[in-house]
């Protein structure tokens, strides 16, 4: 795709193009800065402000200092790790053989892959939290990042794919000629090779489940995640500590999707130089 | 070193043969290059040899040992891909020294022999740096040191100049030639290109449609093909082929007559570069319709009796278009092809 020229009409559509995707990602991470950051004049101040009047980080400190927070995160990272782990042991074996063999059935499998997210959560929920509580499953962050998985795995076997579809099958198979055997190969060439996009789909795994709530929500009672933690906890505290929350829950995953973006928009189809 | 044998080697693609029944054996330390057009099975048969494809029947031999249900690493060969296929996260001495480490030989071995296949392609000044900052060149260099460094039974190339441009794959050319002769490694070239076959090997094996039409010196493929296939194929201009009629133990037209135990029609192949341009009464006539000057010889393309003939004279010939001239075929430059199989008798 060419940039249009600045000037054209074209430029002026695609710059307000960009200006509204902005705004509309932006302004809500902001306003959430605002809250966190100005404290209680700032959330209830209007017209709003670019920055906030006295910068504060007391509702920050507050928060951090709310019962169970701690043990929240703990178990966000947890979940988060594990789901992380098991998304991809499980979506990169299924990435390498969509992108390495051609069976019957590709396409639909694909397909498949993709239309798992097409499933509500929340019919799942009832016999999930059932199955759950009888095997022991319930109130565990194992449990929750085992539906955090199935959540990840399709994003971990679409983007391992691609990954594994970049990487020339000659370099497999010079490696196979010069003495290698297909895991030798694999470990030797492709997984170096492969390596910084499979980090990028095992922090977007990571990100997923990091930000997942209805899950985490259902399936905890003691040990809740951050996300879940929050939602009952903050509905009843004043708004500046719930911005604050808000934000603290954000930054993490700003952070890591701003870290993997190439990797990201190569999966989506978007170039990236 | 060692031979490699091809017992009746058949590769089926669903219904579509790619290879059908395959017999070829190239001797220890020959240089045999195969030659067709594309589409023609030429680098699935390297590939089967290679292990990297599945055979549907046959046998593939190396030296005297069965390969035929080895993996690849098993087979004591190495390969040049077409696209190189050098690993772009190993230094260049890593990506030569590969295949010695994986045969697990000891630092010094390793050493050595990275460093004389090095040398030989004169790599030696990039060892420390990585493929991409390599040329195309450079990066075949790479891999043909990598594939000379493990010192194979068997040397394998997949089109290994097809990706470099003209004048690079003229100067590599030449250089493969010495390098090969000097390891005296048994190798197996697939080309589309007759003049890297011409150039570079002992004997082609001209392949089309799966089957191996002739397999012979390069003079002799040159001059001898055994089909129309392969006189079409190979030579520029084309073989010229003329349709006659045998008769009474002997076939003849104009200013030409030769003994032939044959009765009928039949096609006479002859070469643009093998026949003598004389006045037109006395030889077949040649209506010359377009002159191609090419420096070093002027190329005729005329008809001879309602036929399109290709025919070479020398570059400072007084002759313009329109002209009728003879054409005097010489009876031991030409070959007798039957019409019907296309096959030389």
């Amino acid at each position: 795709m060419t940039k249009p020229s600045i000037g054209s009409v074209k430029g002026w559509i695609y710059g307000s193009g960009v200006a509204v995707l902005c705004v509309w990602v932006l302004l809500p991470i902001g306003l959430i800065g605002l809250g966190a950051f100005g404290g209680r004049p700032a959330v209830y101040q209007w017209p709003k402000t670019l920055w906030p009047a006295s910068l504060s980080l007391d509702q920050l400190a507050v928060f951090l200092k709310i019962d169970g927070v701690w043990n929240a995160a703990l178990n966000s990272v947890l979940a988060a790790s594990l789901t992380m782990v098991m998304a991809l042991l499980l979506g990169a074996p299924a990435g390498y053989a969509l992108a390495r063999f051609s069976f019957k059935g590709a396409t639909l499998f694909r397909l498949m892959i993709l239309l798992t997210r097409a499933f509500p959560l929340a019919i799942l929920a009832l016999p999930l939290t059932v199955l759950f509580i009888r095997v022991g499953l319930y109130d565990t962050a194992f449990g929750v990042s085992l539906v955090h998985t199935a959540l990840a795995l399709p994003f971990a076997a679409m983007i391992t794919a691609s990954l594994f579809a970049g990487i020339p099958r000659e370099l497999e198979e010079a490696a196979w000629v010069f003495g290698c055997t297909r895991w030798q190969a694999f470990v030797k060439v492709v997984l170096p090779l492969a390596l910084p996009g499979m980090a990028a789909a095992a922090i977007f795994a990571f990100v997923i489940s990091w930000n997942e709530v209805f899950a985490a929500s259902v399936l905890t009672v003691q040990q809740r995640t951050l996300t879940a933690y929050l939602l009952t906890v903050l509905s009843e505290s004043p708004l500046h500590y719930r911005f604050a929350g808000g934000f603290i829950l954000i930054v993490p995953s700003v952070v890591f999707i701003f870290a993997v973006r190439r990797y990201l928009f190569a999966l989506w189809g978007v170039t990236s130089r | 070193m060692a031979a490699i044998t091809i017992e009746g080697v058949s590769k089926r693609f669903g219904a579509a043969m790619a290879l059908e029944h395959l017999d070829l054996t190239v001797t220890d330390g020959e240089f045999v290059a195969l030659l067709g057009p594309s589409g023609c099975g030429k680098t699935t048969l390297l590939r089967i040899i290679a292990g990297l494809e599945t055979r549907s029947s046959g046998r593939v031999l190396i030296g005297d040992q069965d390969v035929s249900d080895l993996p690849p690493a098993k087979r004591g060969l190495a390969m040049v891909f077409q696209n190189y296929a050098v690993f772009p996260h190993l230094t260049v001495f890593e990506n030569v020294a590969f295949g010695l480490r994986m045969q697990k030989r000891d630092e010094a071995t390793i050493q050595r022999q990275v460093k004389r296949a090095a040398d030989l392609l004169q790599i030696g000044p990039y060892l420390d740096r990585y493929p991409a900052k390599l040329s195309g060149g450079q990066r075949q260099r790479v891999a043909v040191a990598r594939a000379l460094a493990v010192e194979p039974a068997v040397l394998l190339m997949d089109e290994p100049l097809s990706n470099l441009d003209a004048l690079l794959r003229l100067e590599m050319r030449a250089e493969l030639k010495s390098v090969l002769k000097e390891a005296g490694t048994t190798t197996l070239y697939v080309t589309h290109d007759q003049t890297e076959a011409m150039g570079l090997a002992d004997r082609i094996a001209v392949m089309y449609k799966g089957v191996i039409e002739q397999i012979d010196t390069p003079t002799r493929i040159y001059s001898k093909p055994s089909s129309t296939f392969v006189g079409g194929f190979v030579g520029s201009p084309p073989m010229n082929f003329l349709s006659m009629t045998a008769s009474a133990g002997r076939l003849a037209c104009a200013g030409f007559s030769m003994p032939l135990a044959h009765e009928g029609p039949v096609l006479l192949g002859f070469r643009g570069e093998d026949v003598a341009l004389v006045k037109a009464d006395q030889g077949l006539g040649f209506e010359v319709r377009v002159i191609e000057p090419m420096g070093s010889h002027l190329l005729l393309t005329g008809m001879v009796k309602g036929e399109r003939v290709r025919v070479v004279a020398a570059p400072q010939a007084e002759i313009e278009r329109g002209m009728t001239l003879g054409l005097q075929l010489d009876a031991a430059r030409v070959v007798v092809m039957d019409t019907q199989t296309g096959k030389a008798l």
